[in-house]
């Protein structure tokens, strides 16, 4: 096996490691942490089938930036289904074979790329020239944007003009998920892509991409409106018996 | 006079607390800023970055502070503290460890928040306010921060980052409006009740919420009236009533066994507009022929505990009301009208003082709590009150929803109970009615610019300027409809509006309650 195989092979497991691990330990902090109190953003769903409709919408249409703003609505909604569809038709390179759904997206496929590059930069662009976004972003929101762009592009590029042998890759990638080691296809354009994509599985649960998880633990969206139905309690307060408070009786003078 | 006194400050040392809280610092006198211009519009204003920066609230005196059990005055090792209180709260409030980690800086609620709108400063946009402690999370609590510093956004807690905390989240009235259009709901409300509980921690409270606390624990309301003046003023307003409507409505206080206890803010006792409302629950109890009392020690439904983000402060003021009910032993519990002290009462009262059900000798078969608004809607659908509406014919109204009850709270069982049921009994006690603009009511609507313990006239400046989206759209339907009376039910709202409705030319008598127009159109006397 090649020393750039070997030094591959290392990186996607330290990237893989780092991403599940580091993910998980986050959504387990966010899943532990207590609710103290009853917020729920309302009007709210008054049961548990509402909220879930509630959290589907939120996920599903991004209903709250929708309402919030169109533009980087539309744009943001771009990207995301973009990188759906691409995060998809990926799914050949990890499985011998593909179930029939997913015949289905490939009417979407060779757009894929470039939906979520065109989303990516116009969200890019618009964090820039609109003077609030650039008056709140900091460096690592671009760099994330560029990062996203890059991954993106080389995608593409490897789809469209330095075509990789599929079956390499695939062996490849097979390898890494079967612990059982191949070596890697060498064009640049795929090493380029696959170091950029292990960068970003790497960095991805130390930063806001935890949106992703963190979601479906925003209390104001994912608590039922039943506060005076249902007793809610404080895992950490005192119990309202130990405050001693002055009597109604005794304070006519 | 001025010159020399001018002089002795240039001399004088400052301490790190006075560089934080701008006590010394010459500032433009409140209420010297214009109010925005009435267009009847609302727009995205240019960017003034840190136009507001001057306005900080008075700082809580020493022994407020060492009352309600924080450090007199700033301590030396407060960058210490502040983040060793962080780190509690983030074991503590799932919605603040959420919260700073999830946003993405998307921009979305950058043209939401009324105080941005009003001031023009980017540092009231929420994101840029939340980034405030954000930067501060990042900093001492993740890799990314650590790593990276600056390209993160995260920044140093220093004494110039602190005074930003100081002015900012006092510009922040805990409305939640930014919230309802954030992609993961992101409730700034929550991060700035943090930032505001660990600037207590440190020794830097802010005098008006925090005296107004004090006041609430050592007399009962927060007003500071004692139970013998509260019976006195409620004595002499059943004679008002009796004088104007020859009815003898009482208002009971501390009557063990009565049907109903009424907990309500207690500038219904004798503020105006407010009392016209207290005079407006009394007649539908009057005439309902409801057994009901007031508390002369739970005589206050708003909790200031919350806007400082103290859940011990908020749990103690509350459990005022839970030893009434062991006292008095009602069988129902209403709440008057009031903007937090309703999102406590719906949200948190059974969680901090309960449960509230049969364990404390309240029946299972109302809500609890009721709201005031609900009572009497329910009497109404029954025919137990009458209305005449030819009483508010004087009156082209219009509702202002309040922050808390339309986003933090409901009424009645379907969500949006809140929005429907007040403005049912205006339309019930008027024979006019007119919205104001869709994208400024309901869950979008703006705050009045006062809550969340902004309601101090030190920041004055602050409070006009919030108020200026709700303006723009009383504005517009008072040009177009010829509406004359902003109706409310929230005792802060009333205050604000009352105090910064004139500085935009408005008289203050257009602003009111809901039960105020109730108690006009109520039919008292026997009933056919």
């Amino acid at each position: 096996m090649s020393g750039l195989s070997v030094f591959f092979l290392i990186y996607a497991y330290v990237a893989l490691a780092v991403f599940i691990i580091g993910f998980l330990v986050r959504i387990w902090k966010y899943a532990v942490t207590p609710a103290p109190l009853k917020i729920p953003q309302t009007p709210a769903p008054v049961s548990g089938p509402g909220v879930l409709g509630r959290m589907i919408l939120e996920v599903g249409i991004f209903k709250s930036l929708l309402k919030g703003n169109r533009i980087t609505w539309l744009f943001g909604y771009v990207f995301h289904l973009g990188l759906l569809f691409a995060l998809v038709k990926h799914y050949r390179f990890f499985f011998e074979t593909s179930p029939g759904w997913l015949a289905y997206f490939t009417t979407f496929e060779m757009y894929a790329g470039l939906i979520m590059l065109g989303g990516l930069t116009m969200l890019f662009v618009l964090r820039l020239i609109v003077d609030r976004t650039a008056f709140i972003s900091v460096m690592n929101d671009y760099i994330l944007l560029l990062l996203l762009m890059a991954i993106a592009s080389t995608g593409l590029l490897l789809k469209h003009y330095f075509r990789t042998n599929v079956t390499s890759v695939k062996e490849f990638m097979m390898g890494v998920v079967t612990f059982n080691p191949q070596d890697m296809p060498t064009e640049a354009f795929f090493i380029i892509h696959i170091s950029l994509v292990f960068l970003l599985l790497i960095y991805f649960p130390f930063s806001k991409l935890m949106h992703s998880g963190g979601i479906f633990f925003s209390s104001t969206r994912n608590q039922i409106d039943n506060a005076r139905d249902k007793y809610w309690k404080t895992p950490w307060a005192k119990s309202p018996e130990s405050i001693d408070i002055p009597s109604n009786m005794t304070q006519d003078d | 006079m001025a010159d020399t006194a001018a002089e002795q400050h240039e001399e004088e040392v400052l301490t790190d607390q006075d560089i934080v809280t701008g006590a010394k610092e010459p500032k433009p006198k409140a209420g010297d800023v214009k109010a925005p211009e009435l267009t009847g519009r609302i727009e995205i204003p240019k960017l003034e970055e840190g136009v507001m920066g001057w306005s900080k609230p008075h700082a809580a005196k020493p022994d407020t502070m060492e009352e309600m059990g924080f450090p007199p005055g700033l301590v030396d090792n407060w960058e210490e503290v502040a983040v060793k209180k962080l780190g509690e709260l983030l074991e503590k409030y799932k919605s603040l460890q959420v919260y700073m980690d999830i946003c993405v800086r998307c921009g979305s609620c950058t043209d939401k928040c009324q105080f941005f709108l009003g001031s023009r400063d980017p540092r009231n946009m929420p994101v840029a306010r939340a980034d405030l402690l954000r930067k501060v999370y990042k900093r001492y609590f993740t890799t990314e921060g650590k790593l990276f510093g600056k390209l993160a956004g995260a920044a140093k807690f220093d004494l110039a980052l602190l005074g930003e905390w100081y002015s900012y989240f006092h510009q922040c009235s805990q409305c939640r409006r930014c919230s309802v259009f954030c992609p993961y709901g992101i409730d700034t409300a929550e991060i700035s009740m943090a930032a505001r509980e660990i600037m207590d921690q440190i020794g830097i409270g802010q005098k008006y919420v925090n005296t107004i606390i004090v006041k609430l624990h050592e007399i009962g309301n927060n007003l500071g009236m004692n139970p013998k003046a509260l019976k006195a003023t409620l004595e002499s307003t059943e004679e008002d009533i009796e004088e104007e409507d020859g009815v003898p409505v009482k208002l009971p206080v501390d009557k063990v066994g009565a049907e109903v206890l009424l907990v309500t803010p207690s500038a219904d006792f004798f503020a105006s507009p407010h009392v016209e409302s207290l005079i407006g629950y009394a007649k539908v109890f009057h005439q309902a022929g409801t057994d009901w009392t007031l508390s002369s020690t739970a005589s206050e439904a708003g909790n200031f505990g919350m806007f400082i983000g103290n859940y011990d402060h908020m749990q103690r003021a509350a459990m005022r009301i839970r030893k009434a009910i062991e006292e008095l032993k009602p069988k129902r519990l209403i709440v008057g009208e009031c903007g937090h002290a309703w999102r406590i009462a719906y949200s948190f009262w059974n969680t901090i003082i309960g449960p509230l059900d049969g364990s404390v000798g309240l029946k299972l078969e109302y809500p609890r709590p009721q709201h005031i608004c609900e009572f009497t809607k329910d009497l109404l659908d029954r025919g137990a009150i009458k209305l005449d509406k030819s009483a508010n014919d004087e009156f082209v109204p219009t509702f202002h929803d309040s922050c808390n009850v339309a986003r933090a709270s409901r009424m009645g069982d379907l969500p949006g109970g809140q929005f429907e049921i007040p403005r049912a009994l205006i339309k019930a006690a008027c024979n006019r009615y007119v919205e104001m603009e869709e994208e400024t009511i309901r869950e979008k609507t703006f705050c009045c610019g006062g809550g969340g313990g902004l309601l101090s006239d030190e920041i004055l400046d602050v409070r006009v300027q919030g108020a200026m989206p709700r303006m723009q759209a009383y504005q517009n339907v008072k040009e177009s409809h010829g509406v004359n009376f902003l109706g409310l039910i929230c005792a802060i709202c009333k205050a604000q509006f009352t105090k910064v409705v004139p500085k935009y030319g408005v008289p203050m008598i257009e602003v009111g309650g809901v039960h105020q127009l109730i108690g006009r159109a109520i039919e008292l006397g026997a009933k056919e």
